[in-house]
């Protein structure tokens, strides 16, 4: 058995310990918010955070995670977090939608990192989340949007 | 998607006034609304009987909802809220009320009406809909309104209905989800007014897209990949690494090692396949198959061979798809002629969410769920597979993680890869046929690659008066069951689509196809065969407008504004300049680019839409350009949501850039050599560009957004590019030559 602490729960699951983190959330934990996109971290879809840092859950196996907080896109809350959603609503950002759990999941680590992000700031902390919708002019847009939010 | 479905345009059946409307008590005692089609679209859709015909697009349940049921696959082009927009308006609803939820597979009463069969492409879903959607929207209202008009004993020219609440003067009033029971009782109205259009309060205005909250927090069930069905096995199969290759032999012994793998079979003519109870398993497992392939029957030839290949053709005359006047005299006689011979890669779609598909088959039924972009193709391919009748195949489309083209196919591979897989398998029991992004990158079902080789001549005074164009590509249609509609004459219609109706005033123009086979498979790719098309003519636009030492646009607006001789040209200028002069406006283009930019302009019609971009780049020390701000003109007709409408521009945009600055599949030897984001370069927020889109008003019907933004993108950062350097790029991706 494996241990996990996963959006403040713990759970215990019981597969090979090389086993992904993401296919541990996806197939064991009925979480499938956080997406499978490439299983070799160039795309980000699978992004989560661990201890707060946007880790790519598809190169993360489950053993290294034991003992760290694990956020998926199903419990990320907060001040950042809830500006983030709420101007990716506002502004429509999700096409195909499959890589937006991803994307929130970075830009909620950026916001919380850095309150207020130049666009350098966002290109740099956003470059690992792909897009094949293109929807980056409105993330870049929402990301300035939500930390106007936060700060007011 | 393609020009085949724009000729099924103007062939189908359009559906006729006299459409009645019919009613039947839905679920929950509420309201199915739907429109019955004309007789002539009966005949089209396989088989159905009359009673079979009736088309209900509308729920409204006593809970308040107003649920609209979408017919086509929303892959993230937004038709799921286009559609609801258009009951609403007609409805009067309230957005917070609406839903969109998919319909089932059943061509009798959910076919694309440009197509006969239920099906997604062709940027279609919009402007097949806007009257039949429009209609149940207005039939609802009639229902709910007479409703009220019995429970009130008013009549019903005294009752209003505004953002989902009936109401008379009287003060009395209700909600839909009141009035929903009453109102599935009351008698269909024969005939429908809809509202002028200037009446309409969302259709060009805005609706909120209704899929976004629960795209913004991971809900479940929403994509093919999220299905988890009880019982559940993740089937992933090992395809040949060379298309039509075979299995000779395999050494399952390290995979079957793997905990939660269940067994490893050859599924034949496709691969070996691994069924776990997870899909981690499988994947693990399927790394460790050790395969010999039989490669005797299969494609070998490397991509460097087949572009020999294909100049050499590019060379010869070949099949005449267009010949006006007489161009090769013309080109004899010419003041000045600029020539050059383009090289287009094999493309991947390279959508975020990899093919899947969920298949349970019980006795003679099955059950499918998956992002169904061609309903009534793949419910037959199943059948086919399985041995059942076509109407046992039951499909539930969930939210596809983008498509660009590849979840359709002609041979609907998936599904046959699928149904084979589970009926070698036996048992019943849900199997989730899952592909790695190396099997989709590797999979093949590419945009084809292609050779153009193209000859303009011009007059002393800088007029165009000739062009000689011939390509070399692979057909999509040919040897498929569209084969007699899309194919004429040895001419496939997608190969050609945006140079065969090459409107530039000109009176000498010729052109040819080739047509290899290759036994690479190939498919539609997000606007077809626009995107080699339009690079290629706008590209050589500008090169004539150089040689006619003209301004790009003023060399454009002059072969625009002049008249062809043929009435479609000229009305497609009309909107072409249309679109050119708001580009220009936007941008500032008579101004010049700022110091260190370069600005290149293309214009293009594809599926009815006119876009105009203007792309500015600059160059970076290595050499390289990046592409810093595009703007972007559309004329669709009427936007249904301008918003989303803009967000297609930029994903349009976004899309095609990726795919002429990094993109190419290649082979060798058969082998794909790329196989996933590392070697498959996918555009990053660094790339992508400041996008500005403006919507040209109209009142012309509706048109396409899911593709038309995508084939101006290419030739306006090409010709930004011969700009800065005099030359514009032939051989695609730019990074091949050291340009990105």
């Amino acid at each position: 058995m494996i241990r996990l602490n996963v959006n403040g729960e713990d759970r215990e699951v019981d597969v090979d310990p090389d086993t992904p983190l993401l296919w541990v959330l996806r197939d064991e934990l009925q979480m499938t918010g956080t997406k499978y996109g490439c299983g070799i971290a160039a795309c980000g879809a699978c992004t989560v955070q661990m201890d707060g840092f946007p880790t790519r859950s598809c190169q993360t196996r489950v053993s290294d995670v034991e003992g760290t907080k694990i956020t998926t896109i199903e419990g990320v809350d907060g001040k950042a977090a809830s500006a983030v959603q709420a101007a990716w609503r506002e502004f429509d950002v999700p096409q195909c939608g499959y890589c937006q759990s991803g994307q929130i999941l970075a830009a909620t680590a950026l916001l919380a990192e850095t309150p207020k992000p130049t666009d350098d700031d966002i290109d740099a902390a956003m470059s690992g989340n792909v897009c094949r919708c293109a929807t980056y002019h409105r993330i870049r847009a929402a990301i300035h949007r939500a930390s106007d939010t936060m700060e007011g | 998607m393609l020009h085949l479905m724009q000729r099924l345009a103007t062939t189908a059946p359009r559906p006729s006034r006299r459409s009645f409307l019919k009613l039947s008590a839905g679920a929950a005692g509420g309201l199915l609304i739907g429109v019955k089609l004309p007789g002539s679209m009966a005949q089209a859709a396989e088989g159905a009987s009359a009673e079979q015909m009736f088309t209900p697009f509308v729920r409204i349940t006593p809970d308040n909802i107003v649920t609209v049921l979408n017919k086509h696959l929303d892959m993230g082009q937004g038709n799921a809220t286009g559609l609801a927009t258009l009951v609403a308006d007609e409805l009067d609803a309230s957005p917070e009320q609406v839903r969109a939820e998919f319909a089932p597979a059943d061509a009798s009463k959910y076919q694309n009406l440009f197509f006969g069969v239920q099906g997604t492409g062709g940027s279609t879903a919009i402007a097949n809909s806007f009257e039949q959607y429009r209609k149940a929207g207005a039939t609802a209202r009639a229902m709910l309104v007479a409703a009220a008009a019995d429970a009130w004993d008013v009549s019903s020219s005294e009752i209003s209905v505004k953002a989902g609440t009936l109401s008379h003067a009287s003060g009395k009033s209700a909600t839909f989800g009141e009035m929903a029971e009453a109102a599935a009782k009351q008698e269909v109205p024969g005939e429908v007014t809809l509202k002028a259009p200037e009446d309409w309060v969302y259709i060009g205005k805005g609706f909120p897209r209704l899929d976004v909250p629960n795209k913004t927090v991971g809900a479940p069930n929403t994509y093919g990949m999220d299905v988890q069905r009880e019982d559940q096995l993740v089937a992933v199969l090992a395809r040949p690494r060379a298309f039509g290759g075979k299995v000779a032999s395999f050494n399952a012994d390290e995979a079957r090692k793997v905990t939660g793998v269940v067994d490893i079979f050859d599924v034949p003519g496709h691969g070996v396949a691994v069924l776990a109870t997870s899909t981690w398993p499988a994947i693990k497992a399927q790394g460790l198959l050790e395969i010999e392939w039989d490669e005797s029957g299969a494609e070998t030839r490397s991509s460097g061979t087949l572009f020999q290949e294909y100049r050499a053709l590019a060379d010869n005359d070949g099949p005449v798809f267009r010949d006006d006047g007489d161009a090769a005299a013309q080109l004899e006689g010419a003041a000045r002629v600029v020539e050059e011979t383009f090289e287009f890669p094999y493309l991947a779609h390279g959508m975020m969410e990899p093919m899947v598909l969920t298949i349970h088959v019980e006795g003679d039924r099955a059950t499918l769920w998956y992002p169904a972009q061609f309903q009534t193709i793949d419910q037959a391919t199943a059948a086919s597979v399985l041995g059942i009748p076509q109407e046992n195949v039951a499909i539930n489309t969930l939210y596809g993680g983008g498509s660009f083209g590849r979840r359709t196919s002609f041979d609907a591979k998936h599904i046959v890869e699928a149904a084979s897989i589970a009926k070698i398998w036996g048992k019943s029991q849900p199997i989730k046929l899952v592909y790695t992004r190396e099997d989709d990158t590797r999979a093949g079902y590419y945009r084809p690659m292609g050779v153009h080789k193209v000859r303009a001549g011009l007059d002393a005074d800088g007029n165009l008066v000739a062009w000689h164009h011939r390509i070399v590509q692979q057909s999509l249609m040919t040897g498929t069951a569209f084969e007699s509609v899309a194919v004429k004459d040895g001419i496939d219609s997608t190969s050609i689509e945006g140079v065969e109706d090459f409107s530039y005033a000109l009176a000498n123009f010729h052109g040819e196809l080739h047509s290899p086979k290759v036994g690479v498979p190939v498919l539609w790719w997000r606007s077809v065969g626009h995107t080699q098309t339009a690079y290629v003519v706008e590209t050589m636009i500008d090169r004539a407008a150089e040689a006619a030492k003209a301004d790009p646009v003023a060399f454009r607006r002059a072969h625009l504004t002049r008249k062809t001789g043929s009435d479609t040209h000229d009305a497609d200028n009309t909107r072409k300049l249309g679109v050119l002069d708001k580009v220009v406006a936007m941008s500032g283009w008579d101004e010049g680019a700022p110091e260190e930019r370069f600005r290149g302009v293309a214009v293009h019609k594809s599926f009815n839409t006119y876009v105009a971009e203007v792309a500015e780049v600059s160059r970076r020390d290595d050499g390289t350009f990046k592409v810093e701000k595009v703007w972007c003109a559309v004329d669709c007709g009427v936007a249904v949501n301008p918003d989303n409408v803009k967000a297609q521009m930029e994903g349009g945009i976004g899309y095609g850039l990726a795919a002429i600055l990094f993109n190419e599949i290649t082979l060798t030897d058969g082998h794909v050599d790329q196989e996933n984001f590392d070697t498959y370069r996918p555009l990053r927020i660094e790339d992508m560009p400041e996008v500005a889109v403006e919507v040209i008003a109209s009142a012309a019907a509706p048109t396409g957004a899911g593709e038309p933004g995508t084939p101006p993108i290419g030739p306006a950062v090409a010709n930004a590019i011969r700009a800065a350097t005099g030359s514009v790029p032939a051989v695609l991706p730019l990074s091949r030559a050291g340009l990105a």
